[in-house]
């Protein structure tokens, strides 16, 4: 049958885009509207790399279909610094050195980020637990929720 | 593949009933795609339910609480209300996946799902909720422990849906709670899962309880002798004991890699005990 012909907001910009059924938003994004911060780990909703924000919620891409998003706003990785100003979150990242190969950054930033907008006095138990669904092979998680928590203390700070 | 999203349950009734291929409902979709994408399933026709406004709600109905379908286990958590009174139910529903996850598995997907190990259904089952299903001869109710006829075997008839389900009026003194015990402390399946519900006097006996095992049989059990155990008790040890001893005499587990039968029978009595004490607890301060 005809693709469906899809219209949705994308880090705040207007965007159409015609899909398949069975593509995901993630294939969406990444072949598609060729933002490819986004990555696909494990395709199955276990790693976190694709993380996004949809409609203010955190979401694996991988378990979205594209034709869901009708209507809907997207908030990816790209969304994620203004211009040449990075995110805190971002910031941080770089100063901790709270990555290597760099795969799962991307959700790991997005899924933080999307605790900070919750709360910025999280427990490390509570970073922790946040990000059980973000995986990291290379790192380790020590710095990754160090940054967290140092991005957090600032931002209490103002 | 067809996908559809339609606005009301008349459309999405009938859609289904009118396919003639394998068909598949979709509301967080955190099974069905996954599902999809490793060739278990390949539906000719997906309905998306997440556009129907009862699937979507958390109301107040006669005393009690009926929650969509399609409701998320975040939106349960973040409610104000739902978390005192069915501390349960909402903790079983977040116990699935990640925080991410969270974000789009629903109650209906759990249970529809077909699996005995899902967490949010002894939840449910020992709330004595019902479902409440759409088809094409109209509307029915059905106890949630009679929805699950075995692994993903459904007594849903041709064309129909899950649209919400009832939490009954909580009498005061009333609480619940689930565990789950699994290897690890996140993100992973219920090797046994349980979930009590409880209603205590003022003189601390227990007045009313159900209690639902998950992971132990082909289906998520019902157990109406460990609720015996508990009514009229005030669980001291020989009322633990009791319900520890029926919970373990309707296991009938499977052995395999996640947990052999002698173990999952062990621990069914363990967390039925353990889900009990903390639902009675919460049962005194409600």
């Amino acid at each position: 049958m005809a693709k469906h012909h899809i219209e949705a907001v994308v880090n705040g910009d207007a965007v159409e885009f015609l899909c398949e059924t069975e593509e995901t938003l993630l294939d969406v994004l990444r072949d598609t509207l060729h933002l490819t911060g986004s990555k696909e780990g494990c395709a199955s909703g276990d790693c976190g790399a694709c993380s996004v924000m949809l409609d203010g919620r955190l979401v694996c891409a991988c378990l979205v279909l594209g034709c869901e998003v009708g209507g809907r706003h997207v908030e990816t990785i790209e969304g994620m610094a203004k211009g040449e100003t990075l995110h805190p979150l971002q910031q941080r990242f770089l100063e901790h050195a709270a990555l290597q190969c760099g795969i799962c950054t991307p959700g790991f930033l997005v899924a933080g980020k999307a605790l900070l907008e919750r709360t910025l006095s999280p427990t490390e138990t509570e970073v922790r637990y946040w990000l059980a669904g973000n995986l990291c092979r290379c790192t380790g998680y020590d710095k990754i929720v160090s940054a967290v928590m140092d991005t957090a203390a600032a931002m209490r700070k103002g | 593949m067809r996908y559809e999203a339609p606005e009301s349950l008349e459309g999405a009734v009938a859609l289904l009933a009118a396919a003639t291929g394998d068909s598949r409902v979709l509301a967080g979709g955190t099974d069905l795609l996954v599902q999809m994408r490793t060739d278990i399933v390949d539906p000719e026709l997906i309905v998306d339910i997440k556009r129907i406004p009862e699937t979507r709600a958390i109301t107040e109905e006669k005393g009690g609480w009926r929650i969509g379908a399609a409701v998320t286990g975040a939106e349960l958590k973040e409610h104000p209300r739902l978390t005192h009174v069915w501390p349960g139910v909402v903790e079983a529903a977040n116990l699935i996946g990640s925080t991410q996850v969270q974000g789009r598995a629903t109650l209906g997907g759990n249970l529809c799902n077909g699996s005995p190990a899902a967490d949010s259904v002894p939840a449910l089952i020992a709330a004595g909720a019902v479902a409440t299903l759409a088809g094409p001869q109209g509307t029915r109710d059905l106890p949630v422990e009679d929805v699950m006829l075995g692994p993903r075997r459904l007594a849903l008839r041709k064309g129909e849906i899950v649209v919400s389900f009832l939490l009954p009026p909580r009498p005061k003194g009333s609480s619940d709670a689930y565990l789950r015990f699994i290897p690890r402390t996140e993100m992973d399946i219920a090797v046994v899962g349980a979930g009590v519900s409880l209603t205590v006097d003022g003189a601390g006996s227990i007045t009313a309880a159900r209690v639902s095992l998950g992971a132990v049989a082909a289906r998520v059990l019902l157990v109406a002798e460990a609720a015996q155990a508990l009514i009229g008790s005030r669980l001291d040890r020989p009322a633990q004991e009791r319900l520890e001893a029926a919970a373990r005499a309707a296991c009938r587990p499977i052995d395999d890699k996640r947990g052999t039968t002698e173990f999952r029978i062990e621990v069914a009595g363990v967390l039925a005990r353990r889900a009990a004490l903390i639902a009675l607890d919460r049962a005194r301060t409600s």
